[in-house]
Protein backbone atom coordinates (compact mmCIF):
# COMPACT_ATOMS: atom_id res chain seq x y z
CA UNK A 1 0.00 0.00 0.00
CA UNK A 2 2.28 2.67 1.16
CA UNK A 3 6.06 2.15 0.72
CA UNK A 4 8.63 4.53 1.99
CA UNK A 5 12.15 3.04 0.12
CA UNK A 6 15.43 4.35 1.60
CA UNK A 7 14.52 7.88 1.59
CA UNK A 8 16.87 10.99 2.80
CA UNK A 9 16.72 14.12 3.12
CA UNK A 10 19.03 17.49 3.90
CA UNK A 11 18.31 20.74 5.17
CA UNK A 12 20.40 23.58 3.98
CA UNK A 13 21.55 26.47 5.69
CA UNK A 14 19.11 29.46 5.60
CA UNK A 15 21.75 31.91 4.73
CA UNK A 16 24.10 29.59 2.43
CA UNK A 17 21.80 27.01 0.52
CA UNK A 18 25.02 25.51 -0.59
CA UNK A 19 25.72 24.38 3.16
CA UNK A 20 24.21 21.27 4.41
CA UNK A 21 22.68 22.19 7.72
CA UNK A 22 21.11 19.30 9.19
CA UNK A 23 20.57 15.74 7.91
CA UNK A 24 17.02 15.19 8.68
CA UNK A 25 16.07 11.75 7.72
CA UNK A 26 18.56 9.53 7.12
CA UNK A 27 17.81 6.15 4.48
CA UNK A 28 14.98 5.53 5.97
CA UNK A 29 12.21 2.85 4.95
CA UNK A 30 9.44 1.72 6.02
CA UNK A 31 6.43 -0.26 4.45
CA UNK A 32 2.77 0.11 5.45
CA UNK A 33 0.10 -2.33 4.94
CA UNK A 34 -3.42 -1.14 4.03
CA UNK A 35 -5.43 -0.32 6.70
CA UNK A 36 -2.83 -0.80 9.18
CA UNK A 37 -2.63 1.92 11.45
CA UNK A 38 1.24 2.91 12.78
CA UNK A 39 2.38 5.27 14.63
CA UNK A 40 5.28 7.51 14.67
CA UNK A 41 7.30 8.01 18.25
CA UNK A 42 10.84 9.86 18.35
CA UNK A 43 12.31 12.88 19.96
CA UNK A 44 11.41 16.23 19.12
CA UNK A 45 13.52 17.10 15.76
CA UNK A 46 13.74 13.87 14.35
CA UNK A 47 12.24 14.16 11.72
CA UNK A 48 8.50 13.22 12.25
CA UNK A 49 7.12 15.97 10.53
CA UNK A 50 9.55 16.07 8.00
CA UNK A 51 8.71 12.60 6.79
CA UNK A 52 4.58 12.67 6.75
CA UNK A 53 5.60 16.41 4.33
CA UNK A 54 7.53 14.14 2.06
CA UNK A 55 4.47 11.27 2.09
CA UNK A 56 2.41 13.69 1.63
CA UNK A 57 3.86 15.20 -1.05
CA UNK A 58 4.72 18.59 -0.02
CA UNK A 59 8.28 18.36 0.63
CA UNK A 60 10.83 16.20 -2.06
CA UNK A 61 12.96 13.71 -0.67
CA UNK A 62 16.60 14.32 -1.73
CA UNK A 63 17.23 10.24 -1.78
CA UNK A 64 14.41 7.67 -1.98
CA UNK A 65 11.15 7.29 -3.15
CA UNK A 66 7.59 7.52 -1.70
CA UNK A 67 5.24 4.53 -3.66
CA UNK A 68 1.46 4.89 -3.04
CA UNK A 69 -0.03 1.55 -4.72
CA UNK A 70 3.53 0.89 -6.49
CA UNK A 71 3.38 4.68 -7.85
CA UNK A 72 5.90 6.99 -7.19
CA UNK A 73 4.93 10.21 -5.27
CA UNK A 74 5.73 13.53 -6.50
CA UNK A 75 3.06 15.82 -5.44
CA UNK A 76 -0.71 15.91 -3.23
CA UNK A 77 -3.13 13.34 -3.95
CA UNK A 78 -6.61 12.92 -3.15
CA UNK A 79 -5.76 9.51 -1.54
CA UNK A 80 -3.70 11.31 1.05
CA UNK A 81 -4.87 13.88 4.18
CA UNK A 82 -3.10 15.39 6.33
CA UNK A 83 -3.86 16.93 9.80
CA UNK A 84 -1.82 19.45 10.59
CA UNK A 85 0.78 19.81 13.77
CA UNK A 86 -0.02 23.68 14.10
CA UNK A 87 -3.96 22.80 12.88
CA UNK A 88 -3.48 24.44 9.27
CA UNK A 89 -6.42 26.51 9.94
CA UNK A 90 -7.68 29.37 7.65
CA UNK A 91 -7.70 32.14 9.43
CA UNK A 92 -10.71 33.90 7.49
CA UNK A 93 -12.57 30.74 7.32
CA UNK A 94 -14.95 29.77 9.74
CA UNK A 95 -14.88 26.53 11.59
CA UNK A 96 -17.48 25.41 9.17
CA UNK A 97 -15.48 26.85 6.36
CA UNK A 98 -12.57 25.18 6.97
CA UNK A 99 -13.96 21.83 7.14
CA UNK A 100 -15.69 22.58 3.79
CA UNK A 101 -11.98 23.40 2.04
CA UNK A 102 -11.09 20.51 1.39
CA UNK A 103 -14.23 19.48 -0.56
CA UNK A 104 -14.75 22.68 -2.25
CA UNK A 105 -11.23 22.11 -3.72
CA UNK A 106 -12.45 18.90 -4.96
CA UNK A 107 -15.68 20.68 -6.34
CA UNK A 108 -18.24 19.02 -4.40
CA UNK A 109 -21.77 21.38 -4.34
CA UNK A 110 -22.20 23.53 -1.93
CA UNK A 111 -25.30 21.93 0.01
CA UNK A 112 -23.60 18.29 -0.29
CA UNK A 113 -20.09 19.93 1.44
CA UNK A 114 -21.74 21.43 4.05
CA UNK A 115 -23.68 18.95 5.18
CA UNK A 116 -21.42 16.55 5.11
CA UNK A 117 -18.58 19.10 7.30
CA UNK A 118 -21.73 19.46 10.26
CA UNK A 119 -21.52 15.89 10.31
CA UNK A 120 -17.87 15.53 10.66
CA UNK A 121 -17.58 18.93 13.39
CA UNK A 122 -20.24 17.11 15.29
CA UNK A 123 -18.34 13.78 15.41
CA UNK A 124 -15.28 15.89 17.08
CA UNK A 125 -17.63 17.80 19.38
CA UNK A 126 -17.66 21.00 17.94
CA UNK A 127 -21.69 21.49 17.10
CA UNK A 128 -22.57 24.63 17.54
CA UNK A 129 -19.52 26.17 16.52
CA UNK A 130 -19.40 26.52 13.13
CA UNK A 131 -19.46 30.50 12.74
CA UNK A 132 -16.86 30.77 14.74
CA UNK A 133 -13.33 32.23 13.40
CA UNK A 134 -10.08 30.07 14.05
CA UNK A 135 -8.94 32.56 16.47
CA UNK A 136 -12.23 32.90 18.64
CA UNK A 137 -12.05 28.84 19.66
CA UNK A 138 -9.53 27.36 22.11
CA UNK A 139 -6.26 25.09 20.70
CA UNK A 140 -7.52 22.18 21.41
CA UNK A 141 -11.01 23.10 19.09
CA UNK A 142 -8.78 24.30 16.41
CA UNK A 143 -7.10 21.01 16.45
CA UNK A 144 -10.18 19.19 16.01
CA UNK A 145 -11.21 21.34 13.26
CA UNK A 146 -8.42 20.21 11.42
CA UNK A 147 -8.87 16.38 12.10
CA UNK A 148 -12.42 17.28 10.85
CA UNK A 149 -11.88 18.33 7.63
CA UNK A 150 -9.17 15.29 6.98
CA UNK A 151 -11.96 12.75 7.98
CA UNK A 152 -14.45 14.73 6.06
CA UNK A 153 -12.07 13.53 2.34
CA UNK A 154 -11.95 9.83 3.52
CA UNK A 155 -8.78 9.32 2.35
CA UNK A 156 -7.29 5.96 1.48
CA UNK A 157 -3.90 7.40 4.07
CA UNK A 158 -4.50 9.68 6.62
CA UNK A 159 -1.37 11.23 8.23
CA UNK A 160 -1.91 12.72 10.99
CA UNK A 161 0.97 14.79 12.87
CA UNK A 162 0.51 14.95 16.61
CA UNK A 163 -3.39 15.49 15.68
CA UNK A 164 -4.07 15.10 19.37
CA UNK A 165 -1.18 17.55 21.44
CA UNK A 166 -3.11 20.04 22.00
CA UNK A 167 -6.10 18.58 23.54
CA UNK A 168 -6.83 18.17 27.15
CA UNK A 169 -6.58 14.44 28.74
CA UNK A 170 -10.75 13.60 28.13
CA UNK A 171 -10.85 15.31 25.16
CA UNK A 172 -8.00 12.86 23.80
CA UNK A 173 -9.22 10.43 24.82
CA UNK A 174 -12.77 10.54 23.15
CA UNK A 175 -10.85 11.51 20.29
CA UNK A 176 -8.90 7.83 20.08
CA UNK A 177 -11.96 6.09 20.77
CA UNK A 178 -13.29 8.26 17.69
CA UNK A 179 -10.49 7.62 15.45
CA UNK A 180 -9.93 4.03 16.24
CA UNK A 181 -13.88 3.50 15.67
CA UNK A 182 -13.68 5.46 12.00
CA UNK A 183 -10.58 3.41 11.29
CA UNK A 184 -12.07 -0.20 12.14
CA UNK A 185 -15.21 1.14 9.70
CA UNK A 186 -13.33 1.96 6.64
CA UNK A 187 -10.17 0.53 5.31
CA UNK A 188 -8.09 3.88 5.89
CA UNK A 189 -4.50 3.43 6.29
CA UNK A 190 -3.12 5.37 9.32
CA UNK A 191 0.29 7.03 9.77
CA UNK A 192 -0.36 9.31 13.36
CA UNK A 193 3.45 10.88 14.88
CA UNK A 194 2.71 11.25 18.69
CA UNK A 195 5.33 11.89 21.55
CA UNK A 196 2.94 10.13 23.88
CA UNK A 197 4.18 6.21 24.49
CA UNK A 198 0.91 5.17 25.82
CA UNK A 199 -0.97 6.70 23.22
CA UNK A 200 1.34 4.97 20.25
CA UNK A 201 0.55 1.63 21.98
CA UNK A 202 -3.04 1.97 22.58
CA UNK A 203 -4.00 3.44 19.15
CA UNK A 204 -1.44 1.58 16.83
CA UNK A 205 -0.75 -1.91 15.15
CA UNK A 206 3.04 -1.28 15.13
CA UNK A 207 5.19 1.63 16.80
CA UNK A 208 8.09 2.76 14.62
CA UNK A 209 10.70 4.31 17.10
CA UNK A 210 12.88 7.07 15.30
CA UNK A 211 16.24 8.79 16.76
CA UNK A 212 17.69 12.11 15.78
CA UNK A 213 21.20 13.20 14.44
CA UNK A 214 20.64 11.94 11.93
CA UNK A 215 16.79 10.89 11.68
CA UNK A 216 16.74 6.88 11.46
CA UNK A 217 14.53 4.67 12.03
CA UNK A 218 15.58 2.76 15.09
CA UNK A 219 12.98 -0.06 15.97
CA UNK A 220 10.11 -1.04 15.05
CA UNK A 221 7.35 -2.90 17.56
CA UNK A 222 4.58 -4.70 16.84
CA UNK A 223 1.87 -3.92 19.26
CA UNK A 224 -0.49 -7.23 19.03
CA UNK A 225 -3.00 -6.36 21.80
CA UNK A 226 -6.33 -7.45 20.96
CA UNK A 227 -9.12 -5.01 19.89
CA UNK A 228 -11.77 -3.19 19.63
CA UNK A 229 -9.44 -1.37 22.47
CA UNK A 230 -11.70 0.90 23.43
CA UNK A 231 -13.68 -1.90 25.38
CA UNK A 232 -12.26 -2.94 28.20
CA UNK A 233 -9.04 -1.52 30.39
CA UNK A 234 -6.30 -2.23 27.59
CA UNK A 235 -3.93 0.03 29.45
CA UNK A 236 -4.29 -2.56 32.57
CA UNK A 237 -3.54 -5.29 30.24
CA UNK A 238 0.26 -6.75 31.37
CA UNK A 239 0.90 -6.95 27.58
CA UNK A 240 0.26 -2.68 27.42
CA UNK A 241 2.78 -2.71 30.35
CA UNK A 242 5.18 -4.65 28.70
CA UNK A 243 5.54 -2.46 25.50
CA UNK A 244 5.12 0.31 27.11
CA UNK A 245 8.39 -0.58 29.00
CA UNK A 246 10.10 -2.00 25.73
CA UNK A 247 9.35 1.10 23.77
CA UNK A 248 10.56 3.59 26.50
CA UNK A 249 13.63 1.99 26.73
CA UNK A 250 14.02 1.97 22.66
CA UNK A 251 13.34 5.59 23.12
CA UNK A 252 15.90 6.13 26.21
CA UNK A 253 18.83 4.46 24.72
CA UNK B 1 -23.99 29.63 21.09
CA UNK B 2 -26.30 30.68 23.45
CA UNK B 3 -25.62 29.83 27.41
CA UNK B 4 -26.38 26.84 29.30
CA UNK B 5 -28.24 26.90 32.36
CA UNK B 6 -25.58 27.19 34.96
CA UNK B 7 -23.80 30.37 32.64
CA UNK B 8 -27.30 31.75 33.15
CA UNK B 9 -27.04 31.82 37.12
CA UNK B 10 -23.75 32.81 36.82
CA UNK B 11 -24.37 35.46 34.32
CA UNK B 12 -27.33 36.98 36.86
CA UNK B 13 -24.65 36.65 39.89
CA UNK B 14 -22.05 38.61 37.66
CA UNK B 15 -24.34 41.58 36.29
CA UNK B 16 -21.58 42.78 34.10
CA UNK B 17 -24.00 45.60 32.81
CA UNK B 18 -23.95 46.74 36.34
CA UNK B 19 -21.95 49.94 37.77
CA UNK B 20 -20.34 51.48 34.60
CA UNK B 21 -19.62 55.02 35.83
CA UNK B 22 -19.76 58.02 33.36
CA UNK B 23 -16.78 57.91 31.07
CA UNK B 24 -16.38 60.09 28.25
CA UNK B 25 -14.40 57.38 26.09
CA UNK B 26 -17.67 56.30 25.89
CA UNK B 27 -19.40 58.68 23.70
CA UNK B 28 -16.52 58.77 21.46
CA UNK B 29 -18.69 59.53 18.49
CA UNK B 30 -20.41 62.68 20.15
CA UNK B 31 -16.83 64.01 21.13
CA UNK B 32 -16.24 63.86 17.24
CA UNK B 33 -19.16 65.66 16.57
CA UNK B 34 -18.65 68.85 18.82
CA UNK B 35 -15.46 69.10 17.64
CA UNK B 36 -16.74 69.64 14.50
CA UNK B 37 -19.59 72.03 15.51
CA UNK B 38 -17.16 73.85 17.60
CA UNK B 39 -14.42 74.54 15.02
CA UNK B 40 -16.94 75.61 12.40
CA UNK B 41 -18.73 77.56 14.78
CA UNK B 42 -14.96 79.35 15.87
CA UNK B 43 -14.36 79.41 12.17
CA UNK B 44 -17.33 81.45 11.41
CA UNK B 45 -16.67 83.89 14.14
CA UNK B 46 -12.93 85.26 13.32
CA UNK B 47 -13.11 84.34 9.61
CA UNK B 48 -15.88 87.26 9.71
CA UNK B 49 -13.19 89.22 10.51
CA UNK B 50 -10.31 88.74 8.29
CA UNK B 51 -10.19 90.71 4.91
CA UNK B 52 -12.24 87.99 2.70
CA UNK B 53 -9.32 88.40 -0.07
CA UNK B 54 -7.42 85.84 2.25
CA UNK B 55 -9.91 83.91 4.22
CA UNK B 56 -13.57 82.66 3.95
CA UNK B 57 -15.52 81.50 6.73
CA UNK B 58 -18.40 79.20 6.27
CA UNK B 59 -21.99 80.90 5.72
CA UNK B 60 -20.10 82.42 2.57
CA UNK B 61 -18.53 79.22 1.31
CA UNK B 62 -22.14 77.89 1.71
CA UNK B 63 -23.61 80.65 -0.39
CA UNK B 64 -21.00 80.64 -2.90
CA UNK B 65 -21.37 77.11 -3.41
CA UNK B 66 -25.27 77.25 -4.01
CA UNK B 67 -24.51 79.81 -6.38
CA UNK B 68 -21.72 78.02 -7.91
CA UNK B 69 -24.40 74.84 -8.06
CA UNK B 70 -27.22 76.88 -9.97
CA UNK B 71 -24.61 78.15 -12.65
CA UNK B 72 -23.59 74.66 -13.31
CA UNK B 73 -19.95 75.32 -13.62
CA UNK B 74 -19.20 73.28 -10.53
CA UNK B 75 -21.11 69.85 -11.38
CA UNK B 76 -19.76 69.83 -15.18
CA UNK B 77 -16.15 70.46 -13.61
CA UNK B 78 -16.52 68.01 -10.77
CA UNK B 79 -18.07 65.27 -13.33
CA UNK B 80 -15.33 65.71 -15.29
CA UNK B 81 -12.68 65.06 -12.89
CA UNK B 82 -14.48 62.25 -11.31
CA UNK B 83 -14.87 60.53 -14.88
CA UNK B 84 -10.70 60.50 -14.88
CA UNK B 85 -10.10 59.67 -11.64
CA UNK B 86 -12.28 56.75 -11.97
CA UNK B 87 -10.57 55.48 -15.25
CA UNK B 88 -7.10 55.87 -13.75
CA UNK B 89 -7.23 54.81 -10.24
CA UNK B 90 -9.52 51.63 -11.89
CA UNK B 91 -6.51 50.75 -14.04
CA UNK B 92 -3.79 51.68 -11.09
CA UNK B 93 -6.04 48.75 -8.77
CA UNK B 94 -6.41 46.42 -11.34
CA UNK B 95 -2.81 46.09 -12.51
CA UNK B 96 -1.03 46.95 -9.36
CA UNK B 97 -3.11 44.30 -7.67
CA UNK B 98 -2.05 42.04 -10.45
CA UNK B 99 1.44 42.65 -10.84
CA UNK B 100 1.75 42.50 -6.93
CA UNK B 101 0.18 39.42 -6.58
CA UNK B 102 2.66 38.30 -9.26
CA UNK B 103 6.04 39.60 -7.76
CA UNK B 104 4.81 38.35 -4.02
CA UNK B 105 4.09 35.14 -5.78
CA UNK B 106 7.22 34.13 -8.28
CA UNK B 107 10.28 35.41 -7.59
CA UNK B 108 11.28 35.45 -11.32
CA UNK B 109 8.20 38.08 -11.83
CA UNK B 110 10.37 39.98 -8.99
CA UNK B 111 13.24 40.23 -10.30
CA UNK B 112 12.22 40.98 -13.39
CA UNK B 113 10.30 44.21 -12.54
CA UNK B 114 11.11 45.35 -9.54
CA UNK B 115 14.01 47.19 -10.56
CA UNK B 116 11.15 49.53 -12.64
CA UNK B 117 9.13 49.62 -9.32
CA UNK B 118 10.78 50.74 -7.07
CA UNK B 119 12.95 53.65 -9.27
CA UNK B 120 9.50 54.58 -10.15
CA UNK B 121 7.87 54.80 -6.91
CA UNK B 122 11.11 56.61 -5.68
CA UNK B 123 10.79 59.23 -8.39
CA UNK B 124 7.97 61.85 -7.37
CA UNK B 125 5.12 61.84 -9.75
CA UNK B 126 5.21 65.45 -10.11
CA UNK B 127 8.43 65.34 -11.37
CA UNK B 128 6.79 63.56 -14.53
CA UNK B 129 3.85 65.27 -15.23
CA UNK B 130 5.37 67.84 -17.80
CA UNK B 131 6.76 65.02 -20.01
CA UNK B 132 3.54 63.41 -19.71
CA UNK B 133 1.59 66.87 -21.01
CA UNK B 134 4.39 66.75 -23.60
CA UNK B 135 3.73 62.78 -24.68
CA UNK B 136 -0.07 63.31 -24.11
CA UNK B 137 -1.18 66.85 -24.48
CA UNK B 138 -3.38 68.67 -22.15
CA UNK B 139 -6.29 66.12 -22.50
CA UNK B 140 -7.98 63.22 -20.14
CA UNK B 141 -4.85 60.97 -21.66
CA UNK B 142 -2.26 63.08 -19.75
CA UNK B 143 -4.27 63.47 -16.14
CA UNK B 144 -5.48 59.47 -16.87
CA UNK B 145 -1.53 58.83 -16.96
CA UNK B 146 -0.70 60.92 -13.97
CA UNK B 147 -3.57 59.36 -11.78
CA UNK B 148 -2.68 55.80 -12.92
CA UNK B 149 0.83 56.55 -11.98
CA UNK B 150 -0.11 57.90 -8.48
CA UNK B 151 -2.25 55.51 -7.38
CA UNK B 152 -0.86 52.23 -8.79
CA UNK B 153 2.22 51.95 -6.44
CA UNK B 154 0.77 52.04 -2.92
CA UNK B 155 -1.68 49.12 -3.87
CA UNK B 156 1.55 47.09 -6.14
CA UNK B 157 4.03 47.50 -3.32
CA UNK B 158 0.88 46.42 -0.40
CA UNK B 159 -0.31 43.49 -2.58
CA UNK B 160 3.73 42.82 -3.02
CA UNK B 161 4.29 42.49 0.41
CA UNK B 162 1.15 40.75 1.73
CA UNK B 163 1.65 37.85 -0.53
CA UNK B 164 5.09 37.65 0.95
CA UNK B 165 4.01 37.32 4.38
CA UNK B 166 1.10 34.28 3.63
CA UNK B 167 2.88 31.59 5.46
CA UNK B 168 4.26 28.52 3.61
CA UNK B 169 2.63 26.52 6.11
CA UNK B 170 -0.91 27.97 4.69
CA UNK B 171 0.19 27.17 1.20
CA UNK B 172 1.16 23.69 2.24
CA UNK B 173 -2.54 23.28 3.56
CA UNK B 174 -3.88 24.36 -0.05
CA UNK B 175 -1.46 22.11 -1.70
CA UNK B 176 -2.07 19.25 0.89
CA UNK B 177 -6.14 19.43 -0.20
CA UNK B 178 -5.30 19.29 -3.52
CA UNK B 179 -5.35 23.20 -4.57
CA UNK B 180 -3.96 23.91 -7.50
CA UNK B 181 -1.99 26.72 -8.97
CA UNK B 182 -5.01 28.48 -9.56
CA UNK B 183 -7.28 27.53 -6.25
CA UNK B 184 -3.83 28.36 -4.46
CA UNK B 185 -4.08 32.02 -5.68
CA UNK B 186 -7.61 32.72 -5.31
CA UNK B 187 -8.62 30.40 -2.42
CA UNK B 188 -5.14 30.88 -0.18
CA UNK B 189 -3.08 33.75 -1.58
CA UNK B 190 -5.46 36.54 -2.09
CA UNK B 191 -7.58 35.81 1.49
CA UNK B 192 -4.58 35.88 3.44
CA UNK B 193 -3.32 38.78 1.70
CA UNK B 194 -6.20 40.66 1.68
CA UNK B 195 -6.27 43.21 4.57
CA UNK B 196 -2.65 44.20 3.09
CA UNK B 197 -4.49 44.48 -0.57
CA UNK B 198 -6.70 46.50 0.85
CA UNK B 199 -4.38 49.07 2.97
CA UNK B 200 -2.72 50.12 -0.53
CA UNK B 201 -6.32 50.42 -2.19
CA UNK B 202 -7.12 52.81 0.88
CA UNK B 203 -3.68 54.98 0.19
CA UNK B 204 -4.16 54.55 -3.32
CA UNK B 205 -7.04 55.88 -3.28
CA UNK B 206 -5.89 58.89 -1.47
CA UNK B 207 -3.06 59.24 -3.64
CA UNK B 208 -5.12 59.12 -7.15
CA UNK B 209 -6.64 61.45 -5.68
CA UNK B 210 -3.20 63.93 -5.16
CA UNK B 211 -2.41 63.15 -8.57
CA UNK B 212 -5.37 64.32 -10.92
CA UNK B 213 -5.77 67.77 -8.61
CA UNK B 214 -2.31 67.99 -9.29
CA UNK B 215 -2.55 67.76 -12.95
CA UNK B 216 -5.12 69.87 -13.68
CA UNK B 217 -3.60 72.59 -11.26
CA UNK B 218 -0.45 72.08 -14.13
CA UNK B 219 -2.70 72.20 -16.88
CA UNK B 220 -5.26 75.10 -15.70
CA UNK B 221 -8.22 74.29 -17.95
CA UNK B 222 -10.41 71.87 -16.83
CA UNK B 223 -11.86 69.81 -13.73
CA UNK B 224 -11.40 70.57 -10.09
CA UNK B 225 -7.71 72.03 -9.99
CA UNK B 226 -8.14 74.43 -12.85
CA UNK B 227 -11.08 76.11 -10.63
CA UNK B 228 -8.84 76.20 -7.82
CA UNK B 229 -6.26 78.17 -10.20
CA UNK B 230 -8.89 80.52 -11.40
CA UNK B 231 -10.57 80.79 -7.82
CA UNK B 232 -7.72 81.79 -6.52
CA UNK B 233 -6.15 83.78 -8.78
CA UNK B 234 -9.39 86.24 -8.55
CA UNK B 235 -9.09 86.01 -4.93
CA UNK B 236 -12.38 84.43 -4.71
CA UNK B 237 -11.62 82.56 -1.99
CA UNK B 238 -15.57 81.58 -0.64
CA UNK B 239 -15.63 79.90 -4.61
CA UNK B 240 -12.24 78.48 -3.63
CA UNK B 241 -13.19 76.57 -0.44
CA UNK B 242 -15.84 75.12 -2.38
CA UNK B 243 -13.74 72.74 -4.68
CA UNK B 244 -11.09 72.16 -1.00
CA UNK B 245 -14.18 71.22 0.93
CA UNK B 246 -15.68 68.79 -1.81
CA UNK B 247 -12.31 67.19 -1.86
CA UNK B 248 -12.05 66.84 1.83
CA UNK B 249 -15.30 65.21 1.81
CA UNK B 250 -14.42 62.89 -1.12
CA UNK B 251 -11.40 61.79 -0.08
CA UNK B 252 -13.27 60.91 3.65
CA UNK B 253 -15.93 59.28 1.91
CA UNK B 254 -13.60 56.76 -0.53
CA UNK B 255 -11.11 56.01 2.18
CA UNK B 256 -14.35 55.38 4.77
CA UNK B 257 -16.14 53.31 1.66
CA UNK B 258 -12.79 51.46 1.41
CA UNK B 259 -12.70 50.32 5.18
CA UNK B 260 -16.48 49.41 4.85
CA UNK B 261 -15.23 47.13 2.25
CA UNK B 262 -12.43 45.63 3.98
CA UNK B 263 -14.49 45.43 6.95
CA UNK B 264 -16.97 43.26 4.59
CA UNK B 265 -14.20 41.22 2.89
CA UNK B 266 -12.20 40.31 5.64
CA UNK B 267 -14.77 40.34 8.85
CA UNK B 268 -12.17 38.16 11.08
CA UNK B 269 -9.43 40.64 11.16
CA UNK B 270 -12.41 42.87 12.56
CA UNK B 271 -12.98 40.47 15.43
CA UNK B 272 -9.34 39.61 15.67
CA UNK B 273 -8.44 43.67 16.25
CA UNK B 274 -7.90 44.40 19.83
CA UNK B 275 -8.96 47.73 20.50
N1 LIG C 1 12.21 23.87 6.22
C1 LIG C 1 13.26 23.54 7.01
N2 LIG C 1 14.46 24.10 6.83
C2 LIG C 1 15.50 23.75 7.61
N3 LIG C 1 15.44 22.85 8.58
C3 LIG C 1 14.27 22.24 8.81
C4 LIG C 1 13.10 22.55 8.05
N4 LIG C 1 12.08 21.80 8.49
C5 LIG C 1 12.58 21.07 9.50
N5 LIG C 1 13.88 21.31 9.69
C6 LIG C 1 14.75 20.68 10.67
O1 LIG C 1 14.64 19.28 10.51
C7 LIG C 1 14.62 18.64 11.77
C8 LIG C 1 13.41 17.76 11.86
O2 LIG C 1 12.26 18.57 11.90
P1 LIG C 1 10.81 17.98 12.05
O3 LIG C 1 9.87 19.12 12.05
O4 LIG C 1 10.61 16.93 11.04
O5 LIG C 1 10.88 17.34 13.51
P2 LIG C 1 9.76 16.57 14.33
O6 LIG C 1 10.24 15.20 14.55
O7 LIG C 1 8.44 16.74 13.67
O8 LIG C 1 9.78 17.36 15.70
P3 LIG C 1 8.57 17.69 16.70
O9 LIG C 1 8.28 16.45 17.45
O10 LIG C 1 9.12 18.74 17.59
O11 LIG C 1 7.42 18.17 15.87
C9 LIG C 1 14.65 19.73 12.82
O12 LIG C 1 15.94 19.79 13.37
C10 LIG C 1 14.32 20.99 12.08
O13 LIG C 1 15.06 22.05 12.61
MG1 LIG D 1 6.73 17.76 14.10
Amino acid sequence: MLEVRHLSKVFFEQNDPQKPGLIALYDISLSVRRNEFVCLLGPSGCGKTTLIRIIAGLLPADRGEVLVNGNPVTSPGRDRCMVFQQFGLLPWRTVLGNVEFGLEIEGMGREERRDISRQYLELVGLKGFEDYYPHQISGGMQQRVGIARALSKKPDILLMDEPFGAVDAQTREQLQEELLKIWAKTDTTVIFVTHSIDESIYLSDRVVIMHSRPGRIKEEVAVELPRPRWEGDVKADPRFAQLRARVRESLRE
Amino acid sequence: MALNALEQQALVEINPSQAKPFRLTDYLRLVRAASVVLFVVLWEYFGRQVNPLFLSYPSAIVKACVQLLIAGEFQRQAIGSLGIYAVGLGAALVLGILLGLLMGRYRLAEYLLDPYVYALDATPRVALIPLLLLWFGLGAPAKIAVVFLSGIFPVLMNTFSGVRTVSGGLVDVGRAYGAGEGKIFTKIIMPAALPFIMAGVRLGVGRALIGIITAEMFTAVTGMGALLIRYSSAMATDKFFVPVIFLALLGVILSGAVEALQRRLAPWKETERAL
